[in-house]
């Protein structure tokens, strides 16, 4: 792969309910944000790509909303649906194909204005499963059972990263769900879909997320620190559950294994230093882990215990709060780099940890059906 | 321009029709990804990723590129979703360009795709719009159509008997392509006494709905000549989304067309296009958009759009055929519509038109529209591209 950075980023605040903004007021903010930290006005940004989903904003051509708010009215535009890992791997091709030398990749959704039971139904096939009635939560409380009785996880286990999450998302200032709770506050909340306990589950949420890439020919034109993209993958596994083991993520091992093979990482386990991954779910931070080669198969409940994924750990996984401190849908993979990118750029404040490459993860589809996987340097 | 050529080396289709209660979503886009793959005599196991496209709410199916791994050949291999309404077929197209380009993989399946049939077209289309400012005034497509062509012809005195002869064309065209929805001829008369659905536009002035799937394949310049004896080389692509809501749109010009053919024939160095283009496979889903879009295109004078036409110059034989598909007015599977366009003119360019096709095409252009009032566009060639 040719040489990239990231050069800018810019985000909303996490909230559960964004009553006075719109999808634009949000990719405004988010979008100038970006700007700003790249040293950038918008005559710098060659093309736009977008990042929205049609079922979440409850709008045909979701990508119509956001627009004129990024900029895009006389640029070359385009927009991903799917997480905004695969949108932002969208605009690295476009900076890399050497048509546009910057790429502006925004993210929304307004979790807030969508009920996610019904349009995560929605993902299920319409004839022979839509019916029976399930959605992210239950299908992702299957993943969680059979996940744990592959690898003898505990509930135990999965609360304490609620715990951790919550925790670390006290340091971070745009988070949602800034929580100091116990293990037992946990296990003491609400049962959703067995074995998932409410502070389990990622809450419903609204944000917009901005990154500017550059291709390397333009990156010294800008004031904006960068970091550079070492590796970037997405691979799908099989749709229907039951053509899948879903205790296993296959594709998300095919995905990291490129990415690790394009930034020259041979021992993953060691060379990566931080990482932000999908957390829909407690139990997802374990399994995505083992998964994607940070651990080995089985062990990642022990390390949490060992304190291995603490801020101060051995290696630090979601620092930021991850989509457990808060979970806007489709943006939520973007942040993930953002707040890669804030790691190695040292400025993530109270959550910082001493990193100098990191990965961030995102995900499409049900019980982790399809991956992408970035790799993160901070040296070029 | 692009630092890595980019070629398309095989495309297929569906049979396309009003409905196919024979096949399921799935099946549908197996049909056109088995039909691409045999054209250019490849597996599946050749191809690095997969694009794909459909607009949601026709199907009403949320994650697509999940959804179809079975029919798109997408399991344990990358698979993206790009969608931006009606521009969706040639937006994957750009997609796939940008990926290939970009060298991050060599062999990439495109794939667009609509199942009509399943939903209440102008129901699925009319959320596009601003629920506040401009749902509650212009509903589904045709509306916004209609105050085009009204305001285009208040603006340079065309009637509705020259966007007749639009339809004539395209339509007669389509006889001649086993893969259009719509194979009939008609009159100019049959057009004008058709009914009026928003005035000036007639049921035969506009694209039926339709299901049906398109899958382009694009390759690397290391692959391409491997694998086709003539590729269809991408010269260059260009798009605008120029605009949010339907109340700011400079109504019987098409601003999109404009910006996007300008700045994509001067970076591939189209001086004239009117003598350097051989054909133009153009996202037309109404009869006045082929009067009023090859203005915008610039190729004829503002105005002139309507005089050019009746002169047969775009007729198949004529100066510069368009739609010699039979276009959208013949077939809309609203996904695969823009990546039929591009389908059909790199089939010209690499002389598998069959009897539709257009004589020595050096050049051609397919453009995509869509979503409020957006324009894409790519060039195809012949030749290898300057880079």
């Amino acid at each position: 792969m040719e040489r990239a950075a990231i050069i800018g980023t810019g985000m909303t605040k996490i909230e559960s309910a964004k009553h006075t903004e719109t999808f634009a007021d949000m990719a405004w903010e988010a979008v100038n944000k970006a700007l700003d930290d790249a040293g950038m006005t918008i005559d710098d940004v060659d093309n736009v790509v977008t990042t929205s989903n049609d079922f979440w904003d409850g709008r045909t051509i979701s990508c119509m909303a956001v627009g004129d708010a990024s900029g895009a009215s006389h640029k070359n535009v385009s927009c991903v649906e799917g997480d905004g890992t695969f949108g932002a791997f969208y605009g690295l091709s476009r900076a890399l194909s050497g048509s546009y030398g910057t790429t502006l990749v925004t993210a929304h959704s307004k979790g807030s204005e969508s009920i996610s039971s019904l349009i995560t139904n929605a993902s299920f096939d319409p004839i022979y499963d839509r019916w029976l009635g399930m959605d992210m939560i239950s299908a992702s409380a299957m993943q969680a059972n059979a996940y744990m009785e592959r690898t003898g996880t505990t509930s135990e286990q999965l609360a304490m990263v609620s715990v951790k999450n919550h925790g670390n998302a006290v340091k971070n200032p745009l988070s949602q769900l800034p929580m100091s709770i116990s293990v037992e506050d946990v296990l003491g909340s609400e049962m959703i879909s067995d074995p998932l306990h409410k502070l389990d589950c990622s809450p419903v949420s609204d944000a917009c997320c901005a990154i500017i890439i550059a291709n390397e020919s333009r990156v010294p034109a800008y004031s904006g620190h960068p970091v550079w993209i070492k590796g970037a993958a997405f691979c799908s596994d099989a749709y229907f559950l039951g053509d899948r083991d879903i205790s296993r993520a296959k594709a998300l091992t095919e995905a990291a294994k490129k990415a690790f093979s394009m930034a020259g990482i041979t021992n993953p386990s060691k060379e990566i230093q931080v990482a932000e991954i999908y957390d829909a779910f407690t139990y997802q931070e374990l399994m995505w882990l083992e998964e994607m080669g940070l651990c080995e198969s089985g062990t990642a409940g022990s390390m949490l215990e060992k304190g291995e994924f603490d801020i101060e750990g051995r290696l630090p996984v979601n620092p930021s709060g991850g989509l457990l401190g808060g979970h806007p849908v489709i943006a939520a993979g973007l942040i993930r780099i953002v707040e890669i990118v804030k790691q190695l750029r040292k400025e993530a404040g109270e959550y910082q940890v001493d990193a100098k490459r990191g990965l961030a993860h995102g995900v499409n589809g049900l019980c982790g059906q399809s991956h992408c996987v970035w790799v993160l340097d901070s040296e070029g | 321009m692009g630092k890595n050529r980019v070629a398309i080396v095989g495309t297929g289709q569906t049979f396309h029709k009003s409905h196919r209660p024979d096949v399921n979503g799935q099946e549908l886009i197996n049909e056109a990804v088995q039909a691409a793959l045999k054209d250019a005599d490849m597996k599946i196991n050749d191809i690095d990723a997969v694009v794909i496209g459909n607009m949601d709410h026709f199907e009403g199916i949320n994650y697509v590129d999940c959804w179809s791994v079975d029919g798109s050949g997408g399991v344990m291999r990358p698979i993206i979703k790009l969608t931006t309404g009606g521009t969706t077929g040639s937006t994957l197209a750009i997609g796939g360009y940008h990926l290939v380009g970009s060298g991050l993989f060599d062999k990439v399946l495109v794939i667009g795709w609509e199942k009509n049939s399943e939903s209440d077209t102008t129901g699925a289309i009319t959320p596009a719009f601003a629920p506040v400012w401009d749902r509650l005034v212009f509903a589904g497509a045709i509306s916004g159509l209609a105050v085009e062509a009204q305001s285009y012809m208040a603006k340079y005195g065309a009637t509705d008997k020259d966007g007749a002869r639009v339809s004539v064309r395209d339509r007669k065209h389509a006889c001649n392509n086993p893969h259009a929805q719509l194979r009939k001829e008609v009159s100019i008369e049959e057009v004008l006494e058709s009914p009026v659905l928003a005035d000036p536009i007639h049921l035969l002035d506009v694209c039926p709905r339709t299901d049906g799937a398109c899958a382009v394949i694009m390759a690397s310049e290391k692959y391409a000549e491997k694998i086709a004896r003539t590729p269809d080389w991408i010269w260059g692509t260009a798009n605008r989304h120029k605009y949010s809501y339907l109340g700011d749109v400079n109504w019987g010009e098409l601003d999109s067309m404009a910006e996007a053919a300008g700045e994509m024939f001067e970076k591939c160095g189209i001086k004239e296009p009117r003598k350097e283009i051989n054909v133009i496979e153009m996202y037309q889903p109404y009869s006045f958009a082929g009067i009023i879009w090859i203005e915008d295109m610039g190729i004829v004078e503002r105005g002139k759009g309507a005089e050019y036409i009746w002169s047969g110059a775009t007729d198949m034989g004529g100066e510069l055929p368009i739609n010699p598909s039979g276009g959208v007015i013949a077939c809309n599977p609203i996904g695969a519509t823009g990546l039929i366009r591009c389908a059909e003119a790199a089939m010209q360019v690499m002389g598998r038109a069959g009897d539709h096709q257009v004589p020595d095409v050096n050049h051609a252009v397919s453009t995509g529209f869509g979503g409020c009032m957006w324009t894409d566009i790519l060039l195809h060639g012949k030749q290898k591209p300057q880079i």
